[in-house]
């Protein structure tokens, strides 16, 4: 068979492209989950904080005319929301998975409710791509790395930012330890509980934003199951990129990638199933977990030790 | 103890807010939808209401006035998408302005689900004559129900179970509309290279994807439409990058089959051009915009209700075409050309009169081997089960 549209380089380049553009999408969520799980609690509340951060950031966008607005309201959304996980699993101790699961549905209903007469609206706020003066012209890289919209440098600012606090500061050497050892965070004049609230906030911020870039750029539009799942995938490339902002950003692009290459079978005349090339991020993460716990024998679990498990001091 | 007994209680109190704020089961009026904006097509079709109305249910009794019919309705998704759901919802308003009927509805309800059937049930116990669902899965659901309730006309869309007595199926010959499309995307693609952002491989897809490529080369011989599945009905994520997978391929007319608007938007900031599907969706791309094929249930949803009341309703299936005005050409852009008008008025008069089938043959399958003969025309049986690309098509129909 004979493609009638030919291989370009304009499609590759618009692969690369798209895959960074998803990739940003995932790597926001997935870097705030990171630091919620570095604290000691699993939140499966994204997809909801997502969904959540979309209806209310593309609100916001359209009714101030400025995505900035729209991406600060969306994370403003999360963190609140994220504050029921907080009060139930860190607060009163509750089992984190079913506060967590319990989230995503809240998250999905609250987001389909606030945004229920904005479904059809053709309004758009979007964000510009930002080219970098000097670096976009450099060919092939200039395009693929440094002509993107505002929240995928954001993205990677975020990132460094997350590694230097949770890795070179005392606050995140505190926040390590109540995800590894509780008790002797607390001993070492640390409050846990307040550690783990901030953290799961700022996890629920970034969901938040997450889903706020699809109403503000990605997309432009908001919808009932808009974020389709990816909040999932956020949660799953945690475990893969072993709780490291770096390699969880590694994890992001690749997944990222995986998602544009999904939309570009056709056009690169490849026969393979769009369906299992969505299950891909999953089974990477299950191949990474096997991984993980064979190599746990002689080394480490990368898995914060405490994760799950609620802090309750009078149990010390 | 206690404190695990609030917890458990507090996460049951949010599942309950998610499931009141999911399935608002609303009785509409016509302040319903008040405040909606932005979209295309003529929002105020229900003026006359809820004056009178809602008297007995005795289904099936000849000769009650149709203002005493209640219609319900049962939808996979919410009317806001701009889809699939949106069309069906300005039918249900038109017949509701026709008929003087009650109409409710309840939105994203899964197939499949045992919230399907309580739905049906709940509307059935509040009084309702007739029961519109609109998404194949729903099928088996509806078959059983309506056995169970023979005094109550259930109506089907895109499956294909009846009875002759109090289940029907309907749907329409979108591809008729999809052939009018075609011609106008050839006519107005100069590369002749024209991307198809495709949802799942089923034959109701792939028909339209066939009937719109027998358009476009009839319009522009050498074009070509290349086949991108996304595999979702509704994603606009992966539709949007879908369209620019194929617009960077270097496609200059983009159709789509799913209910996001997205391919759309992506064509407008690629500077191509789209034709759009279920509704006339020119507001979310103006630019990009050329033609559609849509659907207008309103005329059918009456007819129904108008039969139920006189009681002379019987089941059945429908496949109605352009002739019943269930499936059209929506808007053209202003600059297809009066040559391309022409043609498409020629053909759409002839469809009309039934003399003429965008599937009359000869017609070459993508391989080039004749599929359909000269001068013949498929029977329904072989266009619903359609499952090969006609020449032209770039993919694969396997998806």
């Amino acid at each position: 068979m004979i493609l009638a549209l030919t291989f370009t380089e304009a499609s590759v380049i618009g692969l690369l492209v798209a895959g960074v553009q998803f990739g940003t999408l995932l790597y926001l969520a997935a870097l705030g989950e990171t630091v919620a799980e570095k604290s000691g609690v699993l939140n499966l509340g994204v997809e909801g904080m997502m969904a959540t951060g979309a209806s209310v950031g593309f609100i916001v966008a359209v009714e101030t005319g400025s995505p900035w607005a729209g991406i600060l309201a969306g994370a403003a959304a999360g963190a609140l929301l994220s504050l029921v996980h907080a009060v139930a699993a860190v607060g009163l101790g509750a089992d984190q998975v079913v506060s967590g699961l319990a989230l995503t549905f809240l998250g999905l209903g609250l987001a389909d409710f606030v945004g229920d007469g904005y479904t059809d609206d053709a309004r758009r706020s979007l964000f510009r791509d930002v080219e970098l003066p000097g670096l976009d012209g450099i060919p092939w890289i200039g395009e693929i790395v440094f002509r993107h919209s505002p929240v995928t440098y954001g993205a990677v600012l975020s990132g460094i930012v997350v590694w230097f606090v949770l890795n070179r500061t005392a606050v995140g050497l505190g926040l390590r330890a109540a995800g590894e050892t509780a008790a002797t965070a607390d001993a070492a004049g640390h409050s846990v509980l307040r550690l783990r609230f901030a953290a799961v906030m700022v996890g629920g911020a970034f969901a938040g934003a997450s889903g706020a870039y699809l109403t503000t750029y990605l997309v432009g539009s908001w919808s009932q199951n808009l974020t389709a799942g990816r909040g999932w995938i956020a949660v799953a490339l945690v475990i893969f990129g072993a709780w490291r902002p770096g390699r969880v950003a590694l994890g992001a692009l690749l997944f990222g990638f995986t998602l544009a290459l999904k939309s570009r079978l056709a056009v690169f005349g490849i026969e393979f199933s769009p369906i299992l090339l969505d299950m891909t991020p999953y089974l990477l993460t299950v191949v990474v977990l096997v991984v993980i716990s064979i190599r746990a024998r002689n080394k480490p679990s990368p898995a914060p030790a405490a994760i799950g498990i609620p802090y309750r001091r009078e149990e010390r | 103890m206690k404190r695990r007994l609030l917890v458990v209680l507090a996460i049951l109190l949010g599942f309950a807010l998610v499931a009141a704020s999911c399935g608002d089961d609303s009785t509409d009026d016509a302040a319903d939808d008040a405040g909606d904006s932005g979209t295309a097509g003529d929002g105020d079709s229900d003026g006359d209401s809820d004056g009178d109305s809602d008297g007995d249910d005795g289904t099936g009794d000849s000769g009650v006035d149709a203002s005493d019919i209640t219609a319900a309705f049962v939808y996979i998704g919410e009317p806001g998408d701009a889809g699939w759901t949106y069309a069906h919802d300005q039918g249900r308003q038109f017949a509701e302005a026709q008929t003087g009927a009650t109409t409710v509805t309840v939105e994203n309800i899964p197939e499949g689900s045992p919230e399907f059937d309580q739905a049906v049930r709940d509307f059935i116990a509040d009084g309702a004559d007739i029961i519109f669902t609109t998404s194949f899965g729903y099928m088996d659901a509806m078959e059983a129900l309506a056995a169970e309730f023979p005094d109550v006309a259930f109506e089907h869309a895109t499956g294909f179970k009846s009875n002759d007595t109090n289940f029907g199926n309907y749907f329409g010959r979108i591809y008729q509309a999809r052939y009018l499309t075609g011609l106008a995307a050839g006519a107005a693609s100069p590369t002749g290279d024209i991307g198809y952002v495709a949802a799942f491989p089923i034959p109701e897809v792939i028909r339209g994807i066939n009937a719109f490529t027998l358009g476009v080369r009839d319009a522009n011989p050498d074009a070509t439409v290349t086949v991108n599945w996304t595999s979702t009905w509704f994603d606009p994520a992966v539709e949007g990058d879908t369209a620019n997978a194929l617009l960077e391929g270097g496609a200059d007319v983009i159709a789509m089959h799913q209910d996001s608007t997205a391919a759309g938007e992506a064509a407008e900031a690629a500077g191509a051009r789209w034709v759009s599907y279920n509704s006339d969706m020119s507001a979310f791309a103006p630019t990009a915009y050329l033609a559609s094929a849509v659907w207008d249930w309103g005329p059918y949803y009456t007819s129904v209700i108008e039969q139920v009341a006189a009681g002379t309703y019987a089941g059945g299936s429908y496949w109605g075409g352009m002739e019943d005005g269930i499936v059209q050409l929506g808007s053209l852009a202003d600059d297809v050309s009066e040559e391309t008008r022409a043609t498409i008025q020629d053909l759409t008069d002839q469809m009309i009169a039934g003399t003429w089938d965008p599937f009359t043959g000869p017609i070459n399958d993508q391989d080039g081997n004749e599929v359909i003969a000269d001068g013949e025309v498929p029977d329904d049986g072989a266009l619903l089960g359609m499952d090969y690309f006609v020449e032209g098509v770039v993919g694969s129909a396997a998806g």
